[in-house]
């Protein structure tokens, strides 16, 4: 047992272990193609690309590859190809390349591995498995290009009934006739409705935060959320000064760490978010290295630069549901009850109880975010393997809201792998208010999901810790992508909808007649509440 | 009729609704003068070619004016025992004033009426201070079949045991209000446990001084097998139906019926899943699995028991298009945000046009984009609604106006008395102004159509008045 080394002593004695794993990723540059430039040199932001000196020729270092493919975008003759490595082992049902690879990894380095981006595992999805209705004959379709077509969407408890104190005492009256017509005119009154957001599609951009993600990603998230009428979402990494400017589009979070909280920062923002949880860490806290926090991100998240921002696994101050309900009305309170105050939590096996619980909390709009949704950092078997994906998990909540008689109490945002439209109507018909969409718009932006964006070295900028790296994203014209990608989204749920004769999307939530399955079994049909194809 | 049976014979292939289009025939009389049912025959007979005769049928206001303080039942039964069965059931909250069959017509050779069931008629009295006994069993009964079968949570019937006793007599044009809120959900409950527990039995209409008479033929037949022609009110609605989905049925005509409540529709609701789950949490489950069922229960909630106007209400079923609402001045567009915030999974989507009625007032309304044929016109205190104006100029030939309303506006036509809206004899510029005073306005606005329909002027043709009621 003396013998014993720590893996950090090990290091001292040994120096690093050498990898036993081969590159993930071929790099081939065509030589007829190539001309020397560099631009490969300068674009690969993990040192893969090398100007040989001696030879006079770019050459390349690919064990480092990750397969972002920067180099070969960028490349002004397009002569380089990255290619997954054919080289294979003996095929092993039960031990995997991934798994090997791993175990060396860890045998190597003794630690959690980690990765970036949403769960990348073959779960079902079951948007795969879900078909959508249309007319023919017996209802006619509606052509979005000549009627109106609404996409508007509110955020936030509704009331189950207009106003029923006018109306008990308009009955008290007595009349004869029908107490209907001589309501005061109080009697709909918009102030007397919970606060709401608006929005002009029901697609909004996921809490992402500054420091996992650049302040020019941000940026673009904002200024296309404007632009589309809809929403992005700070994360919790506090919202930089310069960026206060989308107040009116902006969801702020208050997660465990409480990073850059105070009154002005709830106070601006359109909605409040309270981060429990996250589809792809459930039940885990979150760690930015202190190397990464730099004076402006120290600044915007409240805390000395250098230091690590930890935010702790749970709430230290939410142990159970009616410690939630007294941070959400602490946060009512601070907005003065102007501003919907959601919740956010990652689909877990209970989540139509949590669900509920939530809603009795007094929140004011649910956001759950499915086993496939993204991440800055995670450790890989967390995000791997700990949540449910985000249809049942919506079915399930949906279903439970309403058979408590209480979903009119709460919206609902689901997120966690949106890719298509079709994802995101499939997600109304199921009883989804809104999506958050978070890789989406990533990959919209250039992100490729080689998933390393916890290294911080995005060659794409967008969760690029380096400011030279960042600079890469140019904000105007990322946004431009975005909103170019909301509007395209738009358009084709327009055009699904018309196809149904539905001319407004609220005729579609939560209507599951709209959709059929194929392929699944009886219980996921049943915990989908849908039939299958031909029933 | 036990819940499967229902579904049976509505839904035999399990479809998610029943689908189905139709002609439309609707009319009232405002002065309150009584019209020969023949009128409604008539009217449908000119509307033929839009049914297929496998479902027809009429609702008829102020038909039984010597017993207009009783609640006239009628029912559907399969055989006497289901009838025996029935009484058994009635004895216990009411007092029976009259009980027979409904008069009838043998079916004549060539008449597209078919095999009618058991069709008999009462008129009760609520006992007073008899509570309901089983209150809880209507309920439990409403949850079953929900949604794949769970969860018997769903059951209304908590807390719903009332006594039958309050709903002393009334006015001889009943109002939905006149009830009193308890004892018409108390009628609710009780009308849904006899449809959906009682095997062999199905009740078409159950209020005060009104009835429904539908089956399974053309409408004129129909018609003419219940001797319509032997009744006059002040009002009448007429169906005709082109079902793709169902069997015939008598049950399955129209008009569906809820209190006084009777819809006839023509249309698909393809909104109809969200509806149907938002009406479920407020009570209400949709058995037959038909847009019908979800309009009258729409209308029940947003006019009877949240006390919207018919315009408030016409403004949820059919709301105006945002783009449409976003220009009005603030106050107008604060309402219809609310109204549409609240109620929009209320929201009728899809292509139909639905004739409303309860004592005393006829709702006209095609939906948002006028995808359905609506016509509506007047002749002295007559308004009519219809598919075609083929089937009003049949039975009017001389009218004072035909319009076709514009998409989502109600045509509202209303018993003098009972009208507190309505500026008599001012046409409004124009219905999208109309529908904005709507929304505005408070006491002073009613639809364009009802501001339209001037106040006094001599009746149109005499031919459909009492007096003219046979024997
Ligand atoms: S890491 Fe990216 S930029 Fe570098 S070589 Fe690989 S694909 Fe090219
Ligand atoms: S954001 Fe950047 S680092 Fe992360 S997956 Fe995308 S391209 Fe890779």
């Amino acid at each position: 047992m003396g013998q014993a080394r720590t893996h950090i002593e090990a290091q001292a004695v040994f120096g690093p272990l050498k990898p036993y794993l081969e590159p993930e990723f071929l790099v081939e540059r065509d030589p007829d193609r190539c001309i020397q430039c560099g631009v490969c040199i300068s674009q690969c932001s993990f040192g893969v690309h090398w100007f040989d000196v001696r030879r006079s020729q770019v050459r390349a270092e690919q064990e480092r590859c990750v397969g972002c493919h920067r180099c070969a975008v960028f490349c002004p003759t397009g002569a380089l190809t990255i290619r997954r490595n054919p080289s294979e082992y003996r095929p092993n049902a039960n031990w995997r390349p991934e798994f090997v690879a791993d175990l060396k990894r860890q045998a190597e380095t003794g630690g959690v591995v980690l990765t970036g981006m949403g769960n990348d595992k073959p779960f079902r999805v079951y948007w795969d498995h879900l078909l959508l209705n249309a007319s023919q004959v017996t209802n006619p379709s509606i052509d979005p290009l000549r009627e109106p077509m609404e996409l508007r969407t509110f955020l936030g408890a509704r009331p189950d009934q207009v106003n029923p104190s006018a109306s008990t005492s308009a009955l008290a009256d007595g009349a004869t006739s029908h107490p209907v017509e001589g309501l005061p005119a109080a009697m709909v009154s918009v102030e007397d409705l919970p606060p709401a957001l608006q929005l002009e599609t029901p697609i909004m951009f996921s809490a992402m935060s500054y420091g996992a993600i650049s302040f020019q990603a941000q940026l673009a998230l904002f200024e296309a959320a404007q632009a589309c009428g809809t929403y992005a979402n700070t994360g919790e990494g506090g919202w930089p000064r310069p960026l206060r400017r989308f107040h009116d589009h902006v969801i702020v979070q208050v997660a465990s760490g409480r990073f850059g909280v105070d009154a002005d920062y709830l106070n601006e923002a359109a909605m409040v978010e309270i981060k429990i949880g996250q589809g792809a860490k459930p039940g885990i806290g979150g760690h930015l290295p202190g190397e990464k926090v730099k004076a402006p991100i120290a600044r915007t998240r409240m805390i000395p630069e250098g230091t690590d921002a930890l935010s702790p696994a749970p709430h230290h101050d939410i142990y159970s549901i009616e410690d939630l309900a007294l941070l959400i009305y602490a946060l009512k309170e601070a907005t003065h009850y102007e501003k919907p105050v959601a919740v956010k939590v990652a689909a877990v096996h209970n989540v139509a109880a949590i669900a509920s619980g939530i809603a009795r909390a007094g929140a004011d709009v649910i956001a759950i975010d499915g086993v496939r949704g993204g991440t800055g950092a995670a450790p890989k078997i967390i995000r791997d393997n700990v949540g449910i994906p985000i249809e049942l998990a919506l079915a399930a909540v949906d279903r439970r809201l309403r058979e408590e008689k209480i979903r009119n109490r709460v919206s609902l945002v689901v997120a966690g792998g949106f890719r298509s439209s079709a994802d995101v109507i499939k997600a109304i018909a199921l009883g989804a208010d809104a999506v958050y969409i978070g890789t989406a718009a990533f990959v919209a932006m250039g992100c490729t999901l080689c998933q390393k964006c916890y290294t911080g070295k995005c060659a794409w900028g967008i969760t690029a810790a380096d400011p030279a790296l960042a600079r890469r994203l140019n904000p105007d014209l990322a946004a431009e992508r975005l909103i170019n990608l909301v509007h395209a989204w738009s358009a084709e749920i327009k055009e699904m909808l018309g196809g149904m004769g539905i001319n407004a999307l609220e005729s579609l939530r939560g209507n599951r007649d709209h959709l059929r399955a194929v392929g699944l079994e009886q219980w996921e049909m049943d915990v989908l509440g849908v039939k299958g194809a031909g029933q | 009729m036990t819940l499967d049976e229902l579904r049976q014979r509505q839904n035999p292939y399990g479809d998610d609704k029943a689908i189905d289009a139709c002609g439309l025939f609707g009319v009232i009389d405002r002065s309150g003068r009584r019209l020969n049912g023949q009128i409604a025959i008539e009217a449908m007979a000119n509307l033929h070619d839009r049914g297929n005769g496998l479902g027809g049928g009429f609702a008829g206001y102020g038909i039984y004016p010597e017993m207009a303080d009783a609640i006239a039942l009628h029912v559907m039964l399969d055989d006497q025992a289901s009838r025996a069965r029935l009484e058994e059931e009635l004895q216990q909250d009411f007092h029976i004033r009259l009980a027979e069959e409904i008069p009838h017509r043998p079916v004549a050779a060539g008449s597209s009426v078919q095999a009618p069931p058991l069709l008999w008629r009462y008129f009760l009295d609520p006992q007073p201070g008899i509570s309901r006994r089983p209150g809880q069993r209507v309920g439990q009964g409403l949850g079953q079949g929900y949604d794949q079968g769970r969860g018997p949570e769903h059951g209304s019937g908590e807390g719903r045991g009332h006594g039958f006793g309050s709903g002393d007599g009334g006015p001889v044009v009943g109002a939905s209000a006149e009830y009193d809120p308890e004892f018409a959900d108390s009628l609710v409950d009780f009308v849904m446990h006899i449809n959906r527990d009682l095997p062999g039995v199905y009740v078409f209409s159950c209020a005060r001084n009104m009835g429904v008479f539908k089956g399974v033929g053309y409408p004129e037949d129909i018609g003419e097998f219940f001797r319509l022609d032997d009744y006059a009110g002040y009002m009448w609605t007429g169906h005709g139906r082109f079902p793709t989905n169902t069997h015939a049925w008598w049950g399955g005509a129209h008009p569906f019926s809820l209190l006084d409540w009777t819809v006839v529709h023509n249309g698909e609701i393809s909104s109809y899943g969200t509806n149907r789950r938002f009406l479920e949490m407020y009570g209400y489950y949709c058995t037959l699995q038909t847009d019908t069922e979800v309009i009258a229960y729409a209308a029940d909630l947003l006019m009877r028991r949240h006390h919207l106007s018919v315009n408030e209400a016409a403004l949820v079923l059919a709301a105006p298009m945002w783009k449409e609402i976003d220009r009005l001045p603030a106050t107008a567009r604060q309402r219809l945000t609310v109204l549409r915030r609240v109620y929009a999974p209320l929201l009728l989507n899809g292509p139909f046009t639905v004739i409303i009625a309860r004592s005393g007032e006829l709702i006209g309304l095609g939906d948002r984009v006028r995808l359905r044929p609506f016509v509506a016109a007047s002749a002295g205190d007559r308004l009519y609604v219809a598919s075609e104006e083929a089937a009003i100029r049949v039975v009017e030939p001389q009218l004072d106006q035909v319009w076709i309303p514009r998409g989502g506006e109600p045509v509202v036509g209303r018993l003098d008395g009972l009208a507190q809206a309505g500026v008599p004899g001012a046409v409004a510029a124009s219905a999208a102004v109309a529908r904005a005073q709507a929304t505005t306005a408070t006491t002073t606005t009613t639809a364009a159509c009802a501001a339209a329909w001037p106040a006094a002027r001599p009746s149109g043709r005499a031919g459909w008045g009492e007096q003219e009621v046979a024997g």
